[in-house]
């Protein structure tokens, strides 16, 4: 379907007229890439998607790779990814993401593909399809969007839930003899040769943000080398169904969320993989 | 000069997606149909095609959705359980108005089964396995040479249509030998580019794939628009073959592997003076009823002959609309009725309507 025939709201932006300088007097320091649709966002104050969203929309403008990349984005609070990033994108059925993507690279080597999913559908419903397409070292990179719970359906206890964390479908907190131990699936993914870069970040301060657009940056541009699949799993701030406000959201992936998934590199490539670079 | 050649079915269909131009083929292993990916498999790389044996039947139909969507010819196939598993795949196919083709080796269930031939896919076929208001169009082969014929013809109407066509054949047709002939096949032109995935030059907008509409008035602005399509196949693509109807006095209605049965049992009656014709539906969906309610004018009797408990036979009598009695003879299980067997359930049937 094209754009054309998709209408959202668009936000207009009066031209800056602050302090009594026009906008052209300014220095500018910072501008949204020109890869993100200008439009308002569904997502909830404090949410990680906008964000990674757009973090994702800047490497595609800065490798001026927008014509060779192709997202895909099944089912979750993001499966409206494409209303947002203004490239081509594909939907997918929830949890089929990185099988659609295994379409779309196969027959297009030299594009750039990307999953955009989250805990549910990556850890749950899609864990066959996730650890078939990295075992195969497939060339595409996994946007992992970790946030402890299913957003879209309003908080329902995911596979990477917190043990003892309360969401609708664990009132009580997670019981972990009843339900298992959250899953550590970049860990778990880490272990198959066909992963070629694995890294768990967030975006939960400026310094996260900016590690986490480093990730970003490099895992695309893996890609050129056809050395396998490149995970970049971020922890999601997600306040509206953790019933926090925004900050505590930020604080609470600092003091309880690192504890079972702490942030750094878990799989780096071989210095003689990226004698390219 | 094109020559005959002696093949397996499921082999024929292979060799005929190789030919038809299919850019890309994602299957996983059952019987009665895993020739095909085999076959593919040895095939398909000399071509420089892509072919991947999947993880699933559920990650196979994905994989089909993204290439689809990103404008290639692309195809699976499978059997009966694997074809259950497919089905939300080919909703959100259906829903994202993608060109593929689907291939079901039909064998006998439900359940697991059995690995030997059935037809008791037919409602799953026709109307619609997964999930929402959408159709396939659905062509029943009866011969190696139309397992063949059709993998041209599907792949043409799911371009032209922008939808998923299903080839329903069964465990017989796939696994038999016949000649077959591969004829001079040209390609019509379809440009793709306004929909497909390829990534976006700053010359177009972003093109995306999707079957999702939250807001209701889209969903049914779609949902119109989906009809408005089907009802364009009802029109155009109703496919059929008739056999002795001119002067029959009785007719079989039967497909695929059943039709080649009641071909054999058209004859034995015609011998013992029962004047039988055969209508043998191509394409299940859309579904002949206007030539069925037609003939019904002429005919005393019909009757619905299928390896199941009478599934197409609800559509024989939708089409006859209770004009002449319509009858239904089935074997299950991968049991095939005989010939005989057939003429002999026709001949009582004569008796208790009183028809002859």
């Amino acid at each position: 379907m094209s754009t054309d025939l998709h209408e959202l709201p668009v936000t207009n932006v009066e031209p800056a007229l602050v302090c009594g300088k026009q906008e052209d007097e300014y220095e500018v320091v910072y501008h949204k890439p020109a890869t993100m649709v200008d439009t308002a966002m569904h997502y909830c104050p404090g949410c990680a998607h906008s964000l990674v969203h757009k973090l994702i929309m800047e490497v595609v403008e800065e490798l001026d790779i927008q014509d060779k990349t192709v997202g895909v984005a099944p089912v979750g609070c993001s499966v409206f990814a494409y209303d947002y990033m203004d490239i081509d994108m594909s939907e997918a059925a929830h949890g089929r993401a990185c099988a659609v993507a295994t379409g779309i690279k196969r027959l297009m080597p030299e594009k750039y593909v990307f999953t955009y999913q989250g805990d549910g559908d990556l850890a749950a419903i899609g864990i066959a399809e996730t650890l078939h397409a990295i075992n195969r070292g497939e060339n595409i990179l996994i946007v992992f969007m970790n946030n402890a719970v299913y957003g879209m359906t309003s908080g329902q206890m995911a596979p990477t839930t917190l043990p003892g964390m309360h969401t609708t479908t664990s009132p009580d907190g997670r019981d972990v003899s009843f339900y298992g131990a959250p899953i550590k699936v970049s860990e778990l993914m880490a272990n198959l040769p066909g992963a070629f870069f694995v890294t768990r970040q967030a975006v939960n301060n400026p310094n996260a943000v900016r590690r986490t657009k480093k990730a970003l940056l490099n895992a695309f541009k893996y890609q050129q080398l056809h050395k396998g699949t490149c995970i970049v799993e971020i922890i999601g701030n997600c306040p509206s169904n953790w019933k926090m406000t925004p900050v505590e959201a930020a604080k609470f992936i600092d003091e309880e969320m690192v504890k079972t998934f702490p942030l750094g590199d878990i799989k780096i490539p071989a210095a003689e993989d990226l004698k390219i670079f | 000069m094109t020559e005959y050649k002696l093949m397996k079915g499921n082999e024929a269909l292979a060799e005929a997606a190789i030919l038809a131009g299919c850019d890309a083929y994602f299957g996983y292993p059952i019987t009665p149909q895993s020739e095909v990916l085999e076959y593919l498999a040895r095939e398909m790389p000399k071509h420089n095609r892509i072919v991947m044996q999947a993880e699933s039947e559920v990650a196979s139909i994905n994989m089909v959705y993204g290439a689809a969507g990103a404008g290639f010819r692309a195809m699976t196939s499978s059997s009966s359980p694997g074809i259950s598993l497919m089905q939300e795949g080919i909703s959100y196919i259906a829903g994202a108005e993608l060109p593929c083709l689907l291939v079901n080796v039909n064998r006998a269930g439900p359940g697991l089964g059995t690995i030997q031939p059935g037809q008791g896919d037919y409602f799953q076929s026709t109307k619609g396995g997964g999930h929402g208001d959408y159709r396939m169009i659905v062509l029943a082969p009866a011969s190696v040479q139309e397992m063949a014929d059709f993998v041209f013809l599907g792949f043409d109407l799911a371009d032209q249509y922008r939808n998923p066509v299903l080839i329903l054949s069964d465990g017989a047709i796939g696994q038999m030998m016949e000649k077959v002939k591969f004829k001079p096949y040209t390609r019509p032109q379809t440009d793709k580019s306004s929909w497909a995935t390829t990534g976006k030059p700053k010359t177009r907008g972003r093109n995306y794939i999707t079957s999702l509409h939250i807001q209701p008035e889209k969903m049914e602005e779609h949902n119109k628009h989906l009809e408005e399509k089907f009802r364009k196949i009802r029109e155009n693509e109703v496919r059929f073959e008739e056999i002795n109807t001119s002067d029959a006095d009785y007719l079989f209605v039967a497909y695929g592997l059943s039709a080649r049965i009641c071909q054999k049992a058209m004859d034995i009656a015609r011998q013992k003076g029962i004047k039988a014709g055969l209508l043998r539906p191509i394409t299940l969906y859309p579904y002949p009823y206007q030539r069925l309610n037609e003939l019904a004018s002429q005919v005393k009797m019909l009757l619905s002959v299928e390896l199941n408990s009478g599934q197409m036979v609800e559509d024989v009598r939708l089409a006859v609309n209770g004009k002449r009695p319509v009858e239904f003879y089935g074997r299950m299980g991968g049991m095939m009725p005989t010939p005989e067997e057939i003429v002999h359930h026709l001949e009582t049937l004569i008796q208790y309507h009183h028809v002859n």
